[in-house]
This record gives C-alpha cells, sequence and structure tokens, in this order.
C-alpha cells in the first residue's frame, strides 16, 4: 500500500467543470452528499448553460458545479477555488480566472486535443497544458478517457456509452484525495442503475480505477482531510432549496390538515418544485401541469375556493403572466401560494442563472391597488421555514401570498437540520360550517378583528354565495360601483396586509452591534455572502451589522428603529436596485446600493471592498 | 368535506334565483338561458350547495349572480382553468361553467381545449352571440367574415372558428347544440349536458338584440326555423323542413339534402343519427354552412356526440388512493429525514 501522508486542512473550494454532456452537476451533487454525510459544512453552487447540449467543447457548453465544504461554519459557495477540476479546454478557460493563485488543477488531457483548443478559442498552437501559462498553479494532467476505457476494456457496452463513465473516474480521483468512503456513491448507483447491470458495472468500475489512480500515482504524496464542522448538535441532511420548499409545502399542509393542490407550467427554475412534490401523492398532493401560466395560478385558486390549499409555482417571465389571476386572489380574499423562484431577466433572460430582480414586481406588478404579503428565503435549508411561514399566512389571513426564492438557493445545497414533526408550529385552519345562531344570512366579506373574511366553501349548507373579481360591497360582498365603498375597500384590503405584521417576528439583527456606522440590510440569496462578509468585519473590530429581511410585506414592525440605529445602510441586491427603492420610500432614509446584475451570486470579498468603502 | 344534506322541501326554479336585480338588456337572450337553467336545476335532485356555477368575463358571465348557488364570476376567459382546479379537488360538486364566444373562444380558447381533453366532468355553457356584447360590438371568433363591426368597418377578414369541430378537434366527449328561443329544447340539452359524466360542451346560440340582433334568426324565427334547423335524436333519420318532408343522406363521407317527396329516398335511406358514432359527428360538426348561400344545408341542433371516458377527476383521485395503498399514508418524519443524515453531538 502506498506510504501516502494525510493532511488535515480546515476549508476547500472545488469546482467540476466540463462539458454540458460530462455529468458534472452529477459527480458535484455526489461529492456534495458524501461531503456532507461526513459531516462538514457546505454550500454547493451549480452553474450550468440554458442549452440542453450547447455545442460540444465550446465555451457557452461548460457546466460547472461549485462546492464549498469546511470544519467551520460557512455561508456560501466560495469566492475562489482551491481545486478546479478540468474535462476540456473550456471548461479551464472559462473558471481559471475562479481558481485561487497555487491553486490545483485537475486536467483531464484527452479534453485538451487540437479540436478542444480550437473550439476553446485557444490560439492555433497554444496549448495551455504545456505551454508554461500555469506555472503558478499546481497542474495534474491524467487521460480520463484513456484510463476509463482502459478499465472498461472487458465491458461490451459501446465506446460512447464507457465514455459516459468518465465523470466517476473523475470523482473517484477526488474521493482518494480526500480520504472519503464511497459507499455513499456505491448506494446511489446500485439504486440508480440496478436494473441495468452493464451500466452499473462501467460507472463502478470507472470509480474505483479513478480511486486506486490516485492511490498509484507518483504525483500524489498527499491526502487532505477536513474534520466534521463544529456545527450546532442535531442530525443533519443535505438538502437542496426547491426539495425544501416542496418538503415545507408537505409540512405545513400536513400540520394544517388541509390537502395541497400544485396548479402550475414548467419553468426554469422552479420545475424541480414540481418534479419534487409529484412524487408524494401519498401525502395526499395534486399537483397538475397546466397549459399555461395563467391556468397554473387559476386552477389553484380554483382549488382554494374548494377548501384545497392552491400553490403555483414559478419564475419572472410566468410571474408576469399571472399578474391578473394574483389580482382576482387579491379581490377574493382567499389563500393562495405564488411561489416565484427568481432568474435573470427581463424576458427570457437568463433562465439558469440567478438575480433578485422581481421583488418590483411582487410589490407593484398587478393593476389597480393590489397588495399581497411577500415572504422571501435566504438559504437553501430556509425556503423550507419561509415557506411554512407563508402558509400560515395565506390561511390565517385569508390572502394570496407571494414567496421569493432564486435559481441560486433553489439549486443550492447545504447542510440542514432538520425539524421533528412534533416540533412544528400548528397551523390552524377555520372553514365556516354554516351560519350560526342568529345569523340569518351569510356575510361573505363581514370581517374579523385582524379584517379576515371567512373561508366558506361549496358544499356548505347555508352559505351558498357568490364572489368575483368586480368590486364587493363591504361586508355584503355583492358588486358595488359605489365610490365611497371602492375607497374604503381598497383602505381595509390595504390595512388587512399591513395588519399582519402584529403576526410576525420582529426583525433581528444577525451580526453586529445594535447600533454602530454601517447596517447591511439584505434579503433573499444575499444571505451568506453578507453574512460572511460582516462577520470578518467584525471580528476585525468595525462597528457593521446585518438584517436580513424575511417578510418584506408588511416589513417587521421594528423595522424603522433598527434602520434608524446605524449611521449608514447599505443593501446589497442581485439586482439594479429594487429592495432599496422600497426602503428609501417607505423610511426616507438614504440608502446605498451594491448592485451586481451578472447572473452570479455576490461575494464575500467584493462585499467587503464595498462595505470598507463606507467606514 | 362533501355532503349529501338533502334539502326537507323540493326545491323550485324560485329557490335558484337571487336577490340581485338581472341587468342584461331587456330582450337579451341571456334571459331564456338563465330561465331554462333555474327551471331545470330543481329536477337534478342535487343540494344548492353542491352546485357551483363558474363564470369569466362577458355578459353571460354575470349569470352566477342570478342563481342561488355558490358562484364565482372570475376574469376574462379562465372559468375554465378554475373549474379545473376545483373539480379536481372537489369532484363531488356539480360545476357548471359559463363562458361567451369570446370568453371561451378567443381570450380562453387555451383553456377551453384543454378542459374539454381533460375530460372533467364539468357542464360548459357556451353562449354564442357571435359579438362582443360588453365592449360595445367588436367582431367575436365566431363573427362571419366580411361582418362590419365597429372594429371592422371594413368589414372582418377573420375567419370564424365552427366551435363544435373545435370542440370535436379537442376529443371533448359531450357536444350538443341548441338555443336560446326554443327553451323546451334548451332544457332537454341542459339535463343532457348534466347527466354526461365527463366534460360537457354545450353551444347555445343566444341573440345579442343591441349589437348583433337576428344573427340566428334563419334557425330561430318560426317561418325559416323548419327550413334551416335539423334537430337531431339518437337513433332518428335526419328529417326537417315544415312538412318533414326533406332529409339528409351520406353519399360517402358527403351530406346531401334529399326531398322524400319525390319517391327516390324514403325515411329509410337517410342518415341515422348516432351519438357514439365518431366519423358521423364530425361530418355533423361540418354542417356549417352559411345560410345565406344557396344549396346549403340546414344547421343541426341537439347532441352530436357522446362517448365515455374516465375523467380527469376519477383518475387523480385514483393515483391518490393507489399512491397510498402502495407506499402507506405519508410519513413526514420519514421525508424529512431522507436516506442519509449525520449527526453532530
Amino acid at each position: 500500500m502506498s506510504n501516502k501522508t494525510i493532511q488535515q486542512i480546515e476549508d476547500v473550494v472545488i469546482k467540476f467543470a466540463g462539458d454540458s454532456g460530462d455529468g458534472m452537476q452529477l459527480t458535484g451533487t455526489q461529492f456534495s452528499n458524501n461531503t456532507a454525510l461526513i459531516g462538514n459544512d457546505l454550500s454547493t453552487f451549480p452553474d450550468f448553460p440554458a442549452e440542453i447540449r450547447a455545442p460540444q467543447g465550446t465555451l457557452p457548453g461548460v457546466s460547472g458545479f461549485q462546492l464549498h465544504f469546511s470544519s467551520n461554519r460557512i455561508f456560501t459557495p466560495g469566492d475562489a477555488c482551491d481545486v478546479l477540476v478540468a474535462m476540456n479546454a473550456a471548461a479551464l478557460k472559462a473558471n481559471l480566472k475562479g481558481l485561487k493563485k497555487g491553486g490545483i488543477i485537475i486536467a483531464n488531457t484527452d479534453g485538451f486535443d487540437s479540436k478542444n483548443l480550437r473550439l476553446a478559442n485557444y490560439p492555433e498552437g497554444v496549448n495551455p497544458l504545456e505551454d508554461g501559462s500555469l506555472v503558478n498553479y499546481q497542474l495534474h494532467t491524467m487521460d480520463v478517457t484513456k484510463m476509463t476505457r482502459e478499465a472498461l476494456k472487458e465491458s461490451t457496452l459501446g465506446m460512447k456509452e464507457k465514455d459516459r463513465a468518465k465523470n466517476m473516474f473523475v470523482l473517484g480521483f477526488l474521493y482518494w484525495l480526500y480520504d472519503r468512503d464511497m459507499t455513499s456513491t456505491l448506494n446511489f448507483l446500485t439504486e440508480k442503475f440496478g436494473k441495468k447491470p452493464e451500466i452499473l458495472d462501467s460507472n463502478l468500475k470507472s470509480l474505483q480505477a479513478g480511486y486506486n489512480f490516485a492511490d498509484t500515482v507518483e504525483a500524489f504524496s498527499t491526502r487532505f482531510r477536513v474534520e466534521k464542522a463544529r456545527m450546532e448538535p442535531g442530525t443533519y441532511r443535505s438538502i437542496t432549496g426547491n426539495t425544501a420548499l416542496s418538503y415545507g409545502l408537505i409540512a405545513a399542509s400536513q400540520k394544517a390538515d388541509l390537502p395541497i393542490f400544485l396548479g402550475t407550467y414548467p419553468i426554469t427554475p422552479a420545475s424541480d418544485i414540481l418534479h419534487e412534490l409529484s412524487r408524494y401523492k401519498n401525502f395526499g398532493i395534486r399537483t397538475f401541469q397546466a397549459e399555461d401560466e395563467i391556468a397554473g395560478i387559476t386552477s389553484a385558486i380554483g382549488a382554494s375556493y374548494g377548501g384545497h390549499m392552491g400553490v403555483t409555482t414559478t419564475s419572472g417571465p410566468g410571474m408576469a403572466l399571472k399578474g391578473e389571476a394574483m389580482g382576482l386572489a387579491v379581490m377574493l380574499e382567499i389563500p393562495l401560494l405564488i411561489i416565484d423562484i427568481q432568474r435573470g431577466g427581463p424576458s427570457t433572460g437568463l433562465p439558469t442563472k440567478t438575480e433578485q430582480s422581481d421583488l418590483l414586481q411582487a410589490y407593484y406588478g398587478r393593476n389597480g391597488e393590489c397588495p399581497m404579503p411577500i415572504v422571501s428565503a435566504s438559504t437553501p435549508s430556509d425556503c423550507f421555514d419561509g415557506i411554512y411561514e407563508a402558509f400560515r399566512i395565506a390561511v390565517n389571513h385569508m390572502t394570496p401570498v407571494i414567496f421569493l426564492s432564486d435559481g441560486y438557493i433553489a439549486n443550492g445545497a447545504e447542510p440542514w437540520r432538520f425539524p421533528k414533526s412534533d416540533d412544528l408550529k400548528p397551523i390552524t385552519v377555520k372553514f365556516k360550517k354554516g351560519l350560526e345562531e342568529g345569523e340569518d344570512q351569510f356575510l361573505p366579506y363581514q370581517r374579523d378583528e385582524n379584517l379576515v373574511r371567512p373561508w366558506a366553501v361549496p358544499g356548505t349548507p347555508g352559505l351558498e354565495h357568490r364572489i368575483g373579481g368586480l368590486e364587493k360591497q363591504n361586508i355584503t360582498g355583492n358588486v358595488s360601483y359605489d365610490p365611497e365603498n371602492h375607497q374604503m375597500m381598497v383602505k381595509i384590503r390595504q390595512e388587512k396586509v399591513d395588519r399582519i405584521a402584529e403576526h410576525i417576528p420582529l426583525q433581528k439583527i444577525e451580526v453586529g452591534p445594535e447600533k454602530g456606522k454601517v447596517l447591511v440590510l439584505g434579503w433573499g440569496s444575499t444571505y451568506g455572502a453578507i453574512k460572511s462578509a460582516v462577520l470578518e468585519l467584525v471580528a476585525e473590530g468595525h462597528e457593521v451589522a446585518h438584517a436580513h429581511i424575511r417578510h418584506l410585506r408588511p416589513f417587521p414592525k421594528n423595522l424603522a428603529e433598527i434602520l434608524h440605529s446605524y449611521e449608514q445602510v447599505l443593501i446589497p441586491e442581485i439586482n439594479n436596485g429594487q429592495l432599496i427603492k422600497i426602503i428609501r420610500d417607505q423610511f426616507l432614509i438614504p440608502a446605498q446600493g451594491y448592485n451586481k446584475i451578472m447572473g452570479v451570486p455576490i461575494t464575500k470579498g467584493e462585499l467587503v471592498a464595498r462595505i470598507k468603502e463606507m467606514l | 368535506m362533501s355532503t349529501t344534506t338533502i334539502p326537507p322541501q323540493p326545491l323550485t326554479a324560485k329557490d335558484f334565483a337571487t336577490d340581485q336585480e338581472v341587468r342584461w338588456c331587456p330582450g337579451c337572450g341571456d334571459y331564456s338561458i338563465l330561465k331554462q337553467v333555474q327551471t331545470i336545476m330543481p329536477g337534478l335532485g342535487i343540494p344548492r350547495e353542491n352546485i357551483v356555477i363558474v363564470s369569466g368575463i362577458g355578459c353571460s358571465s354575470r349569470f352566477p349572480y342570478y342563481m342561488n348557488t355558490y358562484g364565482m364570476h372570475s376574469i376574462h376567459g379562465r372559468a375554465t382553468a378554475i373549474a379545473s382546479g376545483l373539480k379536481a379537488t372537489r369532484p363531488e360538486l356539480s360545476v357548471w361553467i359559463v363562458t361567451g364566444d369570446g370568453d371561451g373562444l378567443s381570450i380562453g380558447g387555451n383553456h377551453t381545449i384543454h378542459l374539454l381533453r381533460r375530460n372533467f366532468d364539468v357542464n360548459l355553457m357556451l353562449f354564442n352571440n357571435q359579438i362582443y356584447g360588453l365592449t360595445k360590438g367588436q367582431y367575436s371568433p365566431t363573427s362571419e367574415e366580411n361582418k362590419v363591426t365597429k372594429s371592422t368597418p371594413f368589414g372582418s377578414i377573420d375567419h370564424p372558428f365552427n366551435p363544435m369541430a373545435l370542440a370535436m378537434g379537442a376529443d371533448a366527449t359531450f357536444l350538443a347544440r341548441s338555443m336560446d328561443r326554443d327553451p323546451k329544447h334548451l332544457q332537454e340539452m341542459l339535463k343532457r349536458s348534466h347527466a354526461h359524466k365527463g366534460a360537457s360542451f354545450l353551444e347555445i346560440y343566444q341573440n345579442c338584440n343591441i349589437f348583433n340582433d337576428g344573427a340566428f334568426e334563419v334557425f330561430t324565427e318560426k317561418a325559416s326555423k323548419p327550413e334551416e334547423a335539423i334537430f337531431v335524436e339518437h337513433g332518428q333519420p335526419l328529417i326537417f323542413g315544415a312538412q318533414k318532408n326533406k332529409g339528409v343522406r351520406l353519399d360517402g363521407h358527403r351530406p346531401v339534402v334529399v326531398d322524400l317527396n319525390e319517391g327516390q329516398f324514403s325515411a329509410s335511406d337517410l342518415w341515422i343519427h348516432d351519438e357514439q358514432d365518431f366519423g358521423k359527428a364530425q361530418i355533423l360538426t361540418r354542417m356549417f354552412d352559411d345560410p345565406r348561400i344557396a344549396g346549403h344545408l340546414p344547421r343541426p341542433f341537439g347532441v352530436f356526440y357522446q362517448i365515455f371516458r374516465p375523467t380527469y377527476e376519477e383518475i387523480m383521485s385514483a393515483q391518490l388512493q393507489e399512491a397510498t395503498a402502495k407506499r402507506g399514508p405519508g410519513n413526514l418524519d420519514k421525508l424529512l429525514a431522507g436516506n442519509e443524515t449525520w449527526t453532530i453531538s
């Protein structure tokens, strides 16, 4: 056996990069799950092209998966990489700038032949693996294709199918390098390919061949080990945002004893919620792939009207299409969840890239005075808590609720200390069961102390009534064109949403002093970058704090007080400045922005630099 | 949540009227349709609370306000999609959709065809007046070519939809046509629509006396009705004419009008209507000639076609039951934990 040494390290960022068809997302996910199981803290960032199969070997075709794992608490997938796995020349070219100086490059030489070099736009005759341009990095080259084929020489599979197992060779190699047990991937492959023994065998052999190669080859004398992270005690699993969101819906449905109907139309990056929920019919979940975005939300409205929890999922362009129906739900005053997994816009924009650019649409993107509560999530696992909260608000306040996530946290993964169902807050659903004593007529727009009207569903004798999108007469719900009534109803609908502020938690400070020089105010997926940056600055002794808003409408009651406790407020967003407009409007403070609109998350490093300008 | 409460007294048409003032234009065909619906409702034996009427936008879509049942006057074109979500979750309810030629075939055309192919057990009433009434007189997707309206001062250049052929193309399981001016026939068609298990598509010719008066008068007026309208009945030959002297015969796939008095053909030579015959139903939907053109065929009324296919909500419920039987009822704690966990102490 080899006499190689093991070195303890705290923190690693690996980027797996290759052609869209190279299986990099799968490799990354497998390595992440394995990492989670050994108890490291982790954060992932899948980054892939919009095209299903962009032209092979080209720069637009590069698919990447970044993984950050550590024995410390971490909150982002990392700014720069320690290790870059480049399956071809385009993958190297596209990702080299994100690699730390002195970082490790693991390059598949077969992906650097003259054709691949040409497709990656390297000048004629230039091969970065050979021309010394990578002298500042630790370059390890290997012909993955050749060795995979060699490992599978006895297989009867065709060459193309053999080559598909290349990613497993690389994965095996990395498992050796980070001193891992490969059981999780063995189990995964056995489950996935159990019915196709030849393919299973090729994957297993290739995985083992990669591991053995690393163990044998002279170039690598050191293996790395990252100890378990010092995280809160408890039982953890790895979870992505869209899965956490799906589980949050199921959990809320179970706790509220209110079945879910999902009416939706497939759209990136929200479709995974449909895929996930459609698997859980034994939880009483109905999923309906509608003919378009509008039918998605309107079928959900029909379900809510019938006494189920209507849910619709979408992304920016679909959100725009749902606008009119959201207005109907506001008029009807029934529970509904509109889930927007934001992506780069406008129009089709950047379907697979992240952006926080639907906040103003969520706030104002409908005809008429049309207020709706808005709840957001800040990390993958936070999608569970966020949607659970949105569900509660929708039911308790008889209102449609918008939930904002984005592509970054929807696809990203992190460890999750999942709750026990008994520990989840109960959600109470009240249907009106019939006319009460002394009540001779049902008044569908009679309100309680929270201005909430009763939920009276078809099938309930004595409560037959008509509702619709025309303005309602106060209390009776009859159609009314009366000017005074309209003014009053607009104010009531606004006040109803505003009063939700009495039923949500106060805004808290994540990190830093309760008053001081700079407050960094964020929402959504910028959480990790802001928290890491502020932690670093606080450690350096600066008076900087971080507050992160879950409830964007209405805001927590104490937000004004918090905003006024700091000399300056910085609002970083992955858009051209949206929350900042609302904050300036509602609180009249000269907040400053940090806006990155490149389809990628804000990094800790750039944020630290920006905050320092204000100190 | 389902309820099977039987009201103590038999209901009457009046029990289905509301206290809201009916606000269609005087003389509108919608009044008759409302009356026929209110008339047949008590006989269906469904408690009022289990009936839901969903409409979109347009003159006809005011309908739910005048029916003392559950009702929703929704947004333009979407009643069909709203009804889909309602029926998927509450299969025991009797769901009626009221829509018009603009609402159901123009802005909501997409949802209409998808509702039909999915075969939700709902009753869709398409009030066709071949005009936009609520927006005051623009041509609609069923308006005839060259129609002069406010938006087409030089005549419409749109080719009109044939609603029955469209529904047939969407694999509707029940297709029927009736008219506002024939209460008895309309009542019969409403009852048949209700009795059908699956999506019922009922086109109702409805006169808009303000913006398109007389659009169907050749089919509805006493003088011309017998010559222009043919009422099809299952198992009966296609006979029409004031003297019952004309018939429709199939020459291959081509319908031909024949004179029964000439001696060449008798009733037994005619096309015998068969509601289950897909091919013939298709021909029936294509009997859509412009009545102003000489030699045109009469326009059919009645049940064109009816077949049985499982309803969407039945299959959906069955999948849920099957999944529960196979895997057991969902266990939230198991779901949250997943397959791979680790513990930090």
